[in-house]
């Protein structure tokens, strides 16, 4: 759905130029949503604008449901952008107007015919759950009802595409939870496709089936949630589910275990234990509910003999589980 | 002179006074929002960015915020027997005073839109809308309580400049100041024009202030 390949983007400033995105490859299917993750200065948000040409890239192209948008005039740059929603960090909605008005505005810039606007908003308005609020002015809104306005807005047009501009940072944990909660659902009931940038390790856990670490305007990796965490010395592993405790101890061997799916919930480590009668210590870990999948990822010294390890850990891999040296 | 005697005289001029003042606005009102409006948007980050169009705008505006009004009135004297025909009298003066009005209203439409977040702007660009609807429904819109008080400002700068420019041919209010209040000693009639221009200035703001509540949703 969106389709991306060796983008560029420099900024002039005073002292040279700044590389916001240095040669970035993406592809999100239809009906993901993928979370690009990094720090602020990353290139993220430069990354998100040159999906909608918010910002023209230097280089590369950039497709979106099979239109390529680099080259379009710009009448047809904005019938193009009519197919794609985009929310912000700090909601961008127009205080003169009210949440229904708001709403009505996406419905104006694509032309849609008055009598037509006002039930399309109604709906959508539904779909958010603010229909109580729609003759109310931004103002008078709680933070999150003003992102959920916001998502309203860039739904108006029937988009395919969501893009989202650290839609939660502003956002307290409940109020992000209940953002993310709707964007899940919306992606799940209308195949919405979304691109998400932030720098909140919960967003990805919660929904992203999908996703890269940004860092310097590069991906220093990216790919699906499920197999990043089994990739050894992934970052996005090692974030979703910090481990720490001793990285080694004396007679034992330490070990970092991950597994994700139906395996997560399956009682491995007792097994583990009753199978070879050897003891085993939790040093640390998790078990944590994703986007897709169940994940769980733990840090263990086993304290048999060596030889008697070794076999623990060909078990652990026959089970499916991605076995790594505590780093 | 009598009470009874400066009454007649304050009708006609208090008349003059709300012509050349309501007239001049009016033309103030949409020259400053054309300058205003095209000088934001061919900035360099703008909607339409077009530099030499913006160095330009931007040297008139400061142009005719530098020279004093007094000075600009005589200055152009050609120029407003060119618009209107003559260059005294109540309509002539109107030429000056808009010619005056215009680079100070241009500026505050400058300060009043810059307070329009970007970030609702680029919103709207990546809907989709047309430059044309953009400067329409999300600049002028949003900026409109700032417009409004910033015109009342205007406005009643206007005011002030119309009892200078009444001292040398246009009549209204200033002209009955100087005239009889000044060179004749006629206390009576500087304390009701003085009075009256007040009143004026009073009604304009609080008028002006309460539209700009109204439009204000923030």
């Amino acid at each position: 759905m969106i389709e991306i390949s060796g983008l560029r983007k420099t900024y002039r400033a005073k002292r040279g130029d700044v590389v916001a995105v240095d040669g970035v490859d993406l592809h999100v299917g239809e009906g993901e949503v993928f979370g690009v993750l990094g720090r602020s200065g990353a290139g993220k948000s430069t990354l998100l604008r040159c999906v909608n040409m918010l910002e023209r890239p230097d280089a590369g192209t950039v497709t979106v449901d099979g239109v390529e948008l680099t080259t379009l005039r710009r009448k047809q740059l904005r019938l193009a952008r009519h197919g794609i929603g985009m929310i912000h960090q700090h909601f961008a909605l127009l205080s003169s107007r009210t949440v229904a008005a708001n709403v009505a505005f996406a419905l104006e810039v694509t032309g849609t015919p008055r009598a037509e606007r006002k039930t399309r908003v109604a709906e959508l308005l539904e779909l958010v759950g603010l229909s109580d609020r729609a003759e109310a002015y931004p103002a008078q809104l709680s933070g999150g009802q003003k992102q959920r306005v916001g998502i309203a807005r860039a739904l108006a047009a029937r988009p395919k595409v969501l893009l989202s501009d650290e839609a939660t940072s502003a956002l307290d944990p409940e109020t992000t939870e209940s953002i993310l909660r709707l964007l899940l659902d919306l992606n799940r009931r209308l195949g919405l496709t979304i691109l998400l940038i932030t720098h909140e390790m919960t967003v990805v856990k919660r929904i992203c089936t999908s996703a890269a670490v940004m860092r310097d305007g590069r991906f220093v990796e990216s790919g699906t949630v499920a197999d990043l965490l089994q990739q050894p010395g992934s970052e996005l592993a090692r974030d979703l589910f910090p481990l720490d405790g001793p990285v080694a101890i004396p007679g034992a061997t330490v070990i970092d275990v991950t597994v994700s799916g139906a395996d997560a919930d399956a009682p491995i480590i007792a097994d583990l234990a009753r199978r070879f009668e050897t003891d085993v210590r939790i040093l640390g870990g998790a078990v944590e509910t994703l986007a897709t999948t169940r994940a769980g990822r733990w840090r263990l010294a086993l304290l048999g003999s060596p030889d008697d390890n070794s076999k623990a850990l060909d078990f652990l891999r026959e089970r499916g589980a991605q076995v790594g040296v505590p780093a | 002179m009598t009470w009874s005697e400066v009454f007649p005289l304050l009708g006609p001029a208090t008349q003059q006074t709300l012509w050349m003042v309501g007239m001049s606005s009016l033309f103030t009102a949409i020259g400053g929002l054309l300058v205003g409006v095209l000088f934001i948007v061919t900035e360099r980050d703008g909607l339409l960015p077009i530099a030499p169009l913006n160095a330009v705008l931007g040297l008139i505006v400061n142009l005719g915020r530098s020279i004093p009004f007094l000075i600009l009135m005589v200055a152009i004297t050609p120029f407003t027997r060119l618009v209107v025909g003559v260059s005294i009298g109540t309509d002539a003066v109107i030429v000056p005073l808009t010619v005056g009005a215009i680079p100070f209203f241009a500026r505050i439409v400058e300060s009043a839109l810059r307070e329009v977040p970007p970030d609702v702007v680029s919103a709207a660009t990546a809907m989709g809308a047309t430059r044309t609807e953009i400067v329409r429904k999300v600049l002028l819109r949003e900026a409109l309580p700032g417009l409004v008080s910033g015109f009342t400002v205007t406005v009643i700068a206007i005011i002030g400049y119309s009892a200078m420019a009444g001292t040398v041919g246009g009549g209204g209010l200033g002209y009955l100041a100087i005239s009889y209040g000044y060179y004749r000693f006629e206390t009576n009639v500087m304390i009701a024009t003085v009075v009256l221009i007040v009143i004026i200035v009073q009604i304009i703001q609080a008028v002006g202030a309460l539209v700009a509540r109204r439009l204000s949703h923030r």
